[in-house]
């Protein structure tokens, strides 16, 4: 299992509100749960505390969440830990996930990653001293036939060599965005001789 | 090989798009009604006819499992869809959702239909954001139509539907871990029995499937139970999403025959292995949980589930690794005990020490700094593991490294001797 702790005390904000607009979405997200059910929102709760606060969760997102959800703050603590897209740790303005478990290993994930460290200059877990890269190593995405691949925060970019990723982190650290999706030729997972039936 | 007619998924790729005009257009929501019509038992016996086994994993009869469920209702039942798609060479799902999600979502209606569930959740997995998008607008499409919500397809059937993000635990695709998540709390498998079936999710009535199998049941219904079951051999019938990956000229998600032979599956549309069909050195056929098998028995071995449980194998969720003899395979092993250890859920303790305990060992074989009776070791550790634990995470733990020792051994042996010798002639 993998061990996580919330930030230490110096980097937790004092105090977490959702905007007006999220208040709504919130509101949103309660109707599609049973009445006497509204637990089953603490997970999307989470992920749209953390989307308001630069992509990392603060221990008062949670006990704002608590009190919404009439939970005590202890079993918001239990399951933000659990979850790992739940970033407890400050992160940079993009977080790039690289997947290094076995399909995109045999396909040269270890090149994806040395590419990673060397032009960030940062180690797994580190973050950019500009904040505008965090790299961190990740498992399977569930993107196999399309590997080695990354997750830049919402995106996935697949079919990845060397040249490729070079040139992903090339853009951003340019401000550009990238093309998402496979870096090949291709469009998704297809074979290369595609016979299209439809 | 599959004949063009009998493709399911006919833009698996997206080349057509997932709009649901495009869907309607492939097929799709074509008089859903009359097939509500025909009743839940017809709907039932017909997926119990057609042999249809789940998609997830574990291979159980479809209709069976959907058998299970109380016939009569004092209690909310719920239909859960498992698209928590996480094991480590498995993206077939994926495919599904963000190129063919009214397929999975009228599977959901009728599923739903079968089971007397006016709800039905989707469990997609967190990082699925942009096929989370997809499926998020192709159910507001079908509301939209009027095919889901107080009356279903005109049918007086009230259905919903709801989209449910996960945040990043593989075990969350184990049923009752996922039930948990869904309830708002730490994915933590839940002791069986109960059954969900009996008592899931919120305490109610509850059939978990997994997208790919959801997803074929318009389909089948459609075309009939014998079209279906007219494909593949006994009790491995239909066709079958298989992903390939790893040391293949063109990795690739393909729709075949259940059955088909490992060979022609690689050869005919990943394009071979590379270097050729003589490079191969070990093929694990079902994603990560399955049990590798040497070169010589992928040669003749068939991608069903039970061609594949007589080799000791498993078709699991057929994704297929494929590594040829460049791969330190003790290395590729290692990584899956690495990604086993980080997703153990920490709830039974062979497997949350044995996880790390068979990373650690597995650690020094790479390089052979071991003894060989540590072999003997990992394997006992491995047993102890296996059978041993609430769901199976630890089996499948257990499963890909007490098949490398099985197939392996004399590649590791030879490991630990080449380590012993070099330091032998360092020291003198």
């Amino acid at each position: 299992m993998s061990v996580r702790r919330p930030a230490p005390e110096n980097l937790q904000p004092l105090k977490f509100v959702f905007t007006k607009e999220n208040i709504k979405v919130i509101n949103e997200i309660l109707l599609k749960y049973p009445e006497d059910r509204k637990v089953s929102a603490l997970l999307p709760l989470l992920d749209l505390a953390q989307r308001q606060h630069h992509n990392w969760l603060p221990k008062a997102a949670m006990s704002e969440i608590a009190i919404i959800l009439g939970l005590p703050m202890i079993k918001v603590l239990e399951v933000a830990t659990f979850y790992t897209m739940y970033n407890l740790h400050p992160v940079g303005k993009n977080l790039l996930q690289v997947c290094t478990t076995t399909p995109c290993w045999l396909r040269g994930s270890d090149d994806i990653v040395s590419v990673c460290k060397s032009k960030l200059g940062i180690d797994f877990g580190e973050t950019t001293s500009d904040n505008k890269f965090t790299l961190l190593e990740v498992e399977c995405l569930g993107a196999c036939s399309n590997a080695p691949m990354v997750q830049i925060n919402d995106d996935y970019y697949e079919d990845l060599d060397k040249e490729a990723i070079e040139k992903i982190i090339e853009d951003l650290k340019n401000g550009k965005q990238p093309k998402i999706g496979p870096q090949s030729h291709r469009k998704g997972s297809e074979p290369k001789n595609i016979k299209v039936v439809a | 090989m599959i004949s063009a007619d009998n493709i399911i998924f006919k833009d698996l790729h997206g080349f057509d798009g997932s709009s649901i005009e495009n869907c309607e257009k492939r097929g799709d929501w074509d008089n859903t009604k009359s097939l509500l019509e025909k009743g839940s038992d017809w709907i039932i016996n017909e997926v119990k006819a057609s042999e249809l086994r789940g998609r997830g994993g574990a291979g159980f009869p479809t209709g069976l499992k959907w058998s299970f469920m109380p016939k009569i209702k004092n209690k909310p039942h719920y239909i859960v869809i498992n698209a928590d798609e996480s094991e480590p060479g498995t993206c077939k799902d994926r495919e599904i959702m963000r190129n063919e999600p009214h397929k999975l979502i009228e599977g959901t209606l009728l599923a739903g239909f079968a089971m007397q569930a006016n709800h039905g959740f989707i469990y997609i997995r967190g990082e699925f954001v942009e096929e989370a998008k997809v499926l998020d607008n192709a159910i507001a499409e079908a509301y939209k139509k009027g095919y889901l919500g107080k009356n279903a397809c005109n049918s007086g059937f009230a259905f919903d539907i709801t989209l449910h993000r996960g945040a990043g635990a593989y075990i969350c695709g184990e049923e009752t871990a996922l039930l948990e998540s869904l309830e708002g709390k730490k994915g933590q498998p839940r002791l069986k029995p109960p059954f969900p079936a009996n008592a899931g999710l919120y305490g109610c009535p509850t059939t978990v499937s997994n997208v790919e199998t959801v997803a074929v049941v318009p389909t089948i219904l459609r075309r009939g139970a014998s079209w279906f079951s007219s494909i593949g051999n006994k009790n491995n019938t239909g066709t079958k999403l298989f992903c390939i990956s790893g040391h293949v000229k063109y990795p690739c998600v393909v729709e075949e025959e259940m059955g088909v032979s490992l060979k022609e599956l690689i050869e005919s549309h990943a394009g071979g292995v590379i270097g050729g069909w003589d490079n191969l050195l070990a093929i694990i056929p079902g994603g990560s949980s399955t049990p590798l098998i040497p070169a010589s028995i992928c040669e003749t071995v068939n991608m069903d589930f039970d061609s594949l449980k007589s080799e000791g194998t498993g078709l699991g969720t057929a994704g297929v690794i494929v590594m040829d003899k460049s791969t330190d395979i003790v290395k590729a092993i290692w990584r899956l005990s690495k990604f086993y250890k980080h997703e153990s859920c920490g709830q039974c303790t062979p497997c949350r020490e044995g996880t790390g305990w068979v990373m650690r060992s597995m650690e020094k074989l790479i390089h052979g700094n071991a003894d060989i009776k540590d072999i003997d070791a990992l394997k006992n550790v491995c047993d102890q593991i296996e059978g041993h634990t609430i769901c199976a995470l630890g089996d499948a733990a257990a499963w890909p490294v007490q098949a490398l020792i099985k197939h392996f051994r004399p590649e590791i042996e030879k490991r630990i001797n080449n380590y012993k010798n070099l330091n032998l002639i360092a020291a003198e």
